[in-house]
């Protein structure tokens, strides 16, 4: 109730102010402070790369609906850090021929600060992977142990963990040097129609952001809150599986999680969202 | 890995007579018992099917919960506090598991 209570209060004394909004947006007054203490920025100056197609970058956050929003401003409602608290679990739990924990190598989890805030990135082979690959190739390599699914719970579990450790930290991806032609394929993505729908991600995110489609208010699909529990599923959805539901809702053939392709296009949409804070484990509609 | 963890919020304190406000959540699958596992068997049902809260040696709630409760059941509510006591919170499993909490709480 107290975050509810605060949230009406901001929205009163906010509201006289903000008088002739250019598009529908129902709650730009509202503020995301995580426990009364950490105050996260959901809105930013856009990054000079996308050219001035929106006035100002919004978190998904704020195109949810009032209940919603409070869930993620408070750790004990918030489902999603049931995930990270399980992954703290298997970070610490020994697993694999090696017998190597997490732990072992990397210490304190805290020591993954900074780290979803910069995925995805170039590995010393040249690819680009996102946490997930990272996380995989720890396990294979180190821990001798076997891969985990991109979308399987404990995946799940170890990204929200991760994650959480940047909360409130910038979106610090690259762009430049070697990321460029990643980042170039991924913007062809963006701007690409796929499926029988003929739709491609800017049709929805650029074109008609603050919108309805159908029952859904559609966001400017910032990726800052991913992994983000959704209540819809009533599990964390990584950005991937995101992704996925996007195109197969185009009606296309879609491509796999932590493929190339998926990998190229999680840069850009991250690039889109420079200015805001990583949310950790964000909750959504 | 066991995947069963209860949680508890108090407030940090309160004065005598405070009506403070208690959240807790187990996580836990609430197994419904009508699902089916990918051969087609019925998964057997396993819940949590009741939920007491003691305060200072009287209960304050007690109840009984069924397969169409979700996963990571949270429960929320009010209790008036009078004297410094403890809190015991517990959860009864389908398979006979107990699980337990007891905070202490200060009133000043």
């Amino acid at each position: 109730m107290k975050t509810i209570t605060k949230l009406w209060a901001s929205a009163a004394i906010c509201g006289a102010m903000l008088t002739g909004m250019a598009q529908a947006d129902p709650h730009p007054d509202a503020e995301l402070i995580i426990e009364g203490e950490l105050h996260l920025a959901t809105r930013a100056a856009p990054p000079e790369h996308l050219g001035g197609v929106f006035p100002e970058i919004y978190s998904g956050w704020l195109f949810r609906t009032d209940e919603t929003r409070a869930l993620q401003m408070d750790d004990f409602d918030n489902p999603g850090i049931l995930f990270a608290e399980r992954g703290l679990d298997r970070w610490n739990a020994a697993d694999g021929a090696a017998g190597q924990s997490c732990a072992d190598c990397h210490g304190d989890v805290e020591s993954m600060a900074g780290v979803r805030a910069a995925m995805p990135k170039i590995n010393e082979n040249g690819e680009l992977w996102a946490l997930e690959h990272y996380v995989n190739n720890c396990r294979t390599t180190r821990m001798e142990a076997d891969a985990w699914g991109w979308n399987s719970e404990p995946m799940k579990d170890m990204s929200s963990l991760i994650s959480l450790q940047s909360r409130g930290m910038p979106v610090a991806v690259q762009m430049d040097g070697d990321y460029a032609p990643f980042w170039e394929q991924g913007k062809e993505m963006y701007y690409t129609r796929f499926g029988q729908l003929e739709m491609s991600c800017a049709n929805c995110h650029e074109d008609n952001w603050g919108r309805m489609i159908r029952a859904d208010h559609l966001s400017q699909g910032m990726s800052n809150g991913f992994p983000t529990y959704r209540l819809k599923n009533a599990t964390i959805v990584p950005l991937h599986q995101r992704f996925r539901g996007c195109i197969r809702d185009t009606r296309g053939e879609t491509f796999r999680e932590g493929s190339p392709e998926f990998t190229a296009l999680e840069l850009y949409v991250s690039s889109r969202g420079l200015g805001l804070p990583i949310e950790g484990v964000s909750v959504r509609q | 890995m066991s995947d069963v963890r209860p949680r508890i919020r108090l407030p940090r304190s309160a004065k005598a007579g405070d009506v403070v406000e208690v959240k807790t959540l187990i996580s836990h699958n609430m197994e419904t018992g009508t699902r089916r596992d990918g051969s087609g068997n019925v998964i057997p049902r396993q819940i949590i099917n009741r939920f007491t809260c003691e305060y200072a040696g009287k209960m304050v709630v007690d109840m009984e919960m069924h397969p169409a409760i979700s996963a990571n059941p949270y429960v929320e509510f009010d209790v008036k506090v009078e004297e410094s006591a403890d809190f015991v919170f517990t959860w009864y499993d389908d398979d006979g598991s107990v699980y337990s909490e007891t905070q202490a709480f200060e009133v000043g």
